[in-house]
């Protein structure tokens, strides 16, 4: 097998004296699929954030391709620019279209001309479902509808990793299905995916691993299969029942 | 199955809402009705017609022109008013724009610069302000380059008015680039561009959205504080207002016309500004 194309080492992370991640290792290799759940401030999206170094680790070090985050000679954007995050609250750019959103780090970060740009982002928005949203501004559209624009924007970097953060909890139920799809098809397509959330369906359909976090710390590593149906630990046991009884 | 409702405000969702008469501006009439008549004052009356034309000098005239080039024509009255306060406010955001940045800096230097400036200018009052600023700080500064002689009254009065509403503006800027939320930055940055490109492409565009009524109105403060140039002889409205009633010692005439000047330019703007406010308003809905 060839070198992860993520690589986490003793990661820990403190806000003041909170400390949101203890030491936490893992390797992620090209084409896997990990889902991250736990309870809410257990540090998942603190993990997810420190691999595009969004926040900066307290101590440990993360790789990505080889590249060391924390070393100060890295060109930051660089990186970023191969790993596509995708947030809970979409963050689209509300004074763009839906086009431009897509288009704007492509010319700027790319360099791509307009015409190239362009077709890529037509491309992508065809691919997330809503081509004829292209001329929208953020706020004409449906929430379902912002988070496939804030996907394809994304994906138009053509990156090599895509990390998302509770891409479906904001939504209202009936336009989970749609941002899921779109995520279910990256997955088959072989896109390296580091995915926190709560749908069980997704995880079963498309993880390869999951990674239960409770309190900062990693406590149990499994297949969807097994850590539903099997759970090791107390504090996994503890934390599906509770979000299976409902 | 609908009961006919008989009165509008039993119907708040109809179409065409009705003023209703607490909400009616009724301030806006009365001042408009005292615009009209000094409008009515100038046309017929002859000396408030002969005020009137002197304190807004010989805008644009052929004669002045031809007499004393630019000069003639941007030298007096109105056109001067006018002409520091485009500047002014041109060269005030610029100034506004760079020192809100150096507020919210990460650089200590750049901070403590930046709040030191603000803070010294919101702690003097602005007609000390215009007399040290051009008559002390200009003029060094000018000495320093080596360009003492050739800086004019009319610049050192833009230089003082920029720098004073260079400290206001910053303060603007910095809260309407605060006013975008952390997400805009950080969707930005996740996609790899650098700090620069997402204030430049992204926090900036929206924040200055955000700040357009609070620029509106520093644009009409400034308008008004323009009149404090007259203490640098810079020869504006007020400055030809003063130069006529000590000539001609028609106080009422020249004072009246000098209110109703600049009251027709402030309300006018402001007007705009409301309009362009309830025009966002709706275009985010
Ligand atoms: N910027 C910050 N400043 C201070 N504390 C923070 C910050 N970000 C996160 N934390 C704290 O770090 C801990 C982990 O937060 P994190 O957001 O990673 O949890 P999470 O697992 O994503 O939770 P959730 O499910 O609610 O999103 C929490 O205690 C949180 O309050
Ligand atoms: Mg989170």
């Amino acid at each position: 097998m060839s070198e992860p194309i993520i690589q986490i080492r003793d990661l820990h992370k403190y806000f003041g004296d909170i400390q949101a991640v203890k030491r936490v290792d893992l390797d992620i290799s090209q084409g896997e699929v990990v889902v991250i759940v736990g309870p809410s401030g257990s540090g998942k999206s603190t993990v997810l954030r420190c691999i595009n170094h969004l926040e900066v680790p307290t101590r440990g070090s993360i790789f990505i391709d080889g590249v060391h985050l924390e070393d100060k000679k890295t060109d930051i954007n660089k990186v970023r620019a191969e790993v596509g995050m995708v947030f809970q609250q979409f963050n689209l750019f509300p004074h763009l279209t839906a086009l431009e959103n897509v288009t704007i780090a492509q010319r700027l970060v790319r360099r791509r001309d307009k015409a190239e740009a362009d077709a890529i982002a037509m491309a992508q928005l065809t691919r997330v479902g809503i081509p004829e949203k292209a001329d929208a501004y953020p706020r004409q559209l449906s929430g379902g509808q912002q988070q496939r624009v804030a996907i394809a924007r994304s994906l138009a970097m053509r990156p090599k990793i895509m990390l998302f953060d509770e891409p479906t909890s904001a939504l209202d139920p009936e336009m989970i299905k749609e941002v899921l799809d779109v995520m279910l098809d990256l997955a088959k397509d072989g896109m390296t995916m580091v995915v926190v959330t709560h749908e069980m369906g997704f995880a079963r359909a498309a993880g390869d691993r999951m990674v239960f976090m409770d309190e900062g710390e990693v406590v149990e590593i499994a297949t969807p299969e097994d850590l539903y149906s099997n759970p090791q630990s107390d504090r996994t046991k503890l934390f599906l029942s509770k979000i299976l009884s409902h | 199955m609908t009961v006919q409702s008989d009165s509008l405000e039993d119907a708040p969702l109809t179409s065409t809402p009705k003023i209703r008469p607490d909400q009616f501006p009724f301030w806006l009439v009365i001042i408009i009705a005292f615009l009209g008549g000094m409008a009515y004052l100038v046309f017929t009356g002859e000396e408030y017609r002969q005020a009137f034309d002197f304190i807004w000098g010989n805008f644009g005239t052929l004669e002045g022109f031809e007499a004393q080039g630019l000069e003639g024509i941007i030298g007096r009255g109105l056109t001067m008013t006018l002409y520091i306060t485009l500047t002014g406010f041109f060269f005030a955001s610029i100034i506004g724009l760079f020192v809100g940045l150096g507020r919210i800096s990460r650089n200590l230097v750049l901070r403590t610069l930046a709040t030191t400036y603000i803070e010294f200018i919101r702690g003097v009052p602005t007609v000390v302000l215009i007399f040290t600023l051009a008559l002390v700080v200009v003029p060094a500064v000018a000495t320093f380059f080596g360009v003492e002689n050739s800086v004019s009254n009319v610049s050192r009065a833009i230089a003082a008015l920029a720098i004073i509403y260079g400290a206001y503006m910053a303060e603007v800027f910095r809260a309407g680039i605060e006013s975008v939320p952390r997400g805009q930055t950080e969707a930005a940055r996740s996609l790899g561009m650098t700090s620069y490109q997402a204030m430049r492409n992204i926090i900036l565009p929206q924040a200055i959205r955000n700040i357009m009524p609070a620029l509106g109105n520093d644009f009409i403060a400034i308008l008004k504080d323009s009149s404090l140039v007259t203490l640098l002889a810079v020869r504006d409205l007020t400055q030809q207002a003063k130069l006529y009633s000590g000539s001609s010692f028609r106080f009422r005439e020249t004072y009246l016309v000098l209110t109703f000047l600049y009251l027709a330019m402030t309300i006018t703007l402001s007007l705009i500004l409301r309009w362009y406010e309830n025009r966002i308003r709706i275009e985010e809905r």
